[in-house]
């Protein structure tokens, strides 16, 4: 088994970098609309609503709910080889976009409440959620 | 005007489909296209439109290089994965039915033996596509590479949703696997069980390896004409009834999606049923587009043969099997026949409606449907008869 495998990088462009530098600092950054307020993931140069261009940052809660779920038992990249199984899961965000992140733990369930937190990793950092504390 | 019968398919060809191709993708795109030409009645010579299905061997200036067509006046790109081929009907019908030119040839050739031997198998070579940039930036990294690990979390819902399940995936793999078996060109050639599905490994879950696509070698084409010229050439006429294409919210990112089980052909079905003049009840035989057994599911529901929801139930008890209720993938799909992006699916429906099916041959096939699915989403069906 080679360790040593790099996982595809995580690449930001003009476009999403503040994603990647809220990232790095342990912020979950998403788009607003700097003319209608309308959030947006993933970074996208429009407002589909009103079409300006112009965009601010916000902190969002990294709180949502367990939109759906998969379990990854084969590594279509050999860097996640060592990793299996690993789950995955797609979140509804309290700010009504998504997010992909992992999952540690207990299978999940759709619609359970989540809370996700950034984790290290020797190249970048992983969106990884767990279950809310009540 | 609408496109109503104003176009046919009047030529069909297809390579062996095996693993291990010895010949280049666009050997394999020419094999094909020049046996689809022949069936036609046609020459090279009198093609004088051309869509590249991908752009994955030849392009359009490689057909006027190598057949010498002496006055291409239409090509056009269509690119949508897997719904490419039913889309390029769409564009052909369009061509031929206004004139533009006569004969449209619709070509595809693949080696992914090659391909994959070169170390780009199917969870790396879509971070090269432009059309899954948010894919890649924002999922692959974290492990969600490939299309099985994109494609299950709209399968779990469904799952969870509706009540659908592993046996009701398993009735799909094991229908297509059956009308494999029925050709001699196929590259899957077992029988398998709906315990051998349950059995089979753990891909991506609830996706297991039997309810995942082939990776296969190969080339197919057809040709369109316009109905007037079709009149003239060998086969029994098999008309474009209805047409149409649509695409789901996101297309670039299921994760955004805002209905997750929702694809672009629960946009475009209505649009193409109506073209036609009739209603999914009036279907004698589906190819429909089979990633994943799942996306058959999904698929009938978008197309209304049944509420959503109750795709599951829809498939169960063999009701996709040649002598079931919607006899489905008769060729074996891309499950058990080969993985040509589902152009096969095309060439399937005009083999099924002009009786020459052979042993998979639906008795009394008068009307059909071909769908695709590709790139996450985007959908695309034709509806097809015999004269």
């Amino acid at each position: 088994m080679n360790q040593a495998q790099p996982k595809p990088p995580q690449s930001p462009t003009a476009l999403s970098r503040p994603f990647w530098e809220g990232a790095a600092a342990g912020r979950l950054m998403i788009q607003r609309c700097a003319a209608c307020g309308k959030l947006r993931h993933y970074p996208r140069l429009l407002c589909d609503a009103c079409y300006s261009d112009a965009v601010e940052w916000i902190e969002a809660s990294r709180r949502g709910t367990i939109h759906s779920w998969t379990v990854a038992h084969h590594a279509f990249h050999p860097a996640f080889k060592d990793e299996l199984p690993y789950t995955l899961v797609t979140v509804d965000l309290e700010e009504g976009v998504r997010a992909l992140g992992r999952w540690t733990g207990e299978p999940p369930a759709i619609g359970q409440p989540v809370t996700g937190a950034f984790v290290a990793r020797p190249d970048g950092v992983d969106l990884v959620f767990a279950p809310s504390t009540a | 005007m609408s496109l109503r019968d104003r176009s046919c398919v009047t030529g069909i060809g297809e390579t062996a489909y095996l693993r291990g191709a010895t010949k280049s993708a666009f050997e394999l795109q020419v094999e094909a296209s020049l046996k689809a030409i022949a069936d036609a009645g046609l020459t090279p010579k009198d093609i004088d439109g051309v869509i590249p299905i991908g752009i994955v061997s030849g392009t359009a200036d490689d057909f006027i290089e190598n057949f010498g067509l002496p006055d291409l006046r239409f090509s056009a790109q269509v690119p949508h994965g897997g719904a490419s081929p039913a889309m390029a009907l769409q564009a052909a019908a369009m061509a031929v039915a206004n004139g533009v030119c006569s004969h449209v040839l619709i070509t595809f050739g693949r080696n992914i033996s090659a391909v994959a031997a070169g170390g780009n198998k199917a969870g790396a070579r879509i971070h090269n596509m432009p059309q899954f940039h948010y894919v890649t930036e924002f999922e692959h990294p974290m492990g969600a590479s490939a299309p099985a690990q994109l494609y299950a979390p709209m399968a779990r819902r469904h799952m969870e949703l509706y009540g659908t399940t592993v046996e009701q995936f398993g009735e799909v793999a094991v229908a297509c696997r059956e009308h494999a078996l029925l050709n001699g060109n196929a590259v899957m050639k077992k029988p398998i069980t709906l315990e051998d599905h349950r059995q089979s490994r753990m891909i991506a879950d609830p996706f297991r390896l039997l309810d995942c696509s082939l990776e296969s070698d190969g080339g197919a084409a057809v040709v369109v004409s316009s109905a007037e010229r079709a009149r003239d050439l060998r086969h029994r006429r098999v008309f474009i009834s209805g047409v149409a294409a649509g695409h789901p919210d996101s297309p670039g990112s299921i994760t955004q999606r805002p209905d997750m089980t929702s694809l672009g052909l629960a946009k475009a079905a209505p649009r193409a049923f109506r073209m036609a003049g009739v209603t999914p009840a009036d279907i004698d035989v589906a190819e429909i587009y089979d990633c994943f057994t799942y996306a058959v599911i999904r698929q009938l529901e978008d197309m209304g043969f049944c509420a959503k929801g109750e795709g599951g139930p829809f498939v169960s008890g063999g009701r996709l099997r040649i002598g079931g209720a919607l006899p489905t993938n008769t060729h074996g799909g891309l499950l058990s026949q080969a993985h040509v992006w589902g152009l096969n699916h095309v060439v399937e429906l005009a083999r099924q409606l002009r009786g020459d099916g052979g042993r998979a041959q639906v008795a009394g096939a008068e009307v059909g449907v071909v769908t695709g699915y590709g790139d996450m989403g985007d959908g695309a069906l034709a509806i097809m008869r015999r004269e």
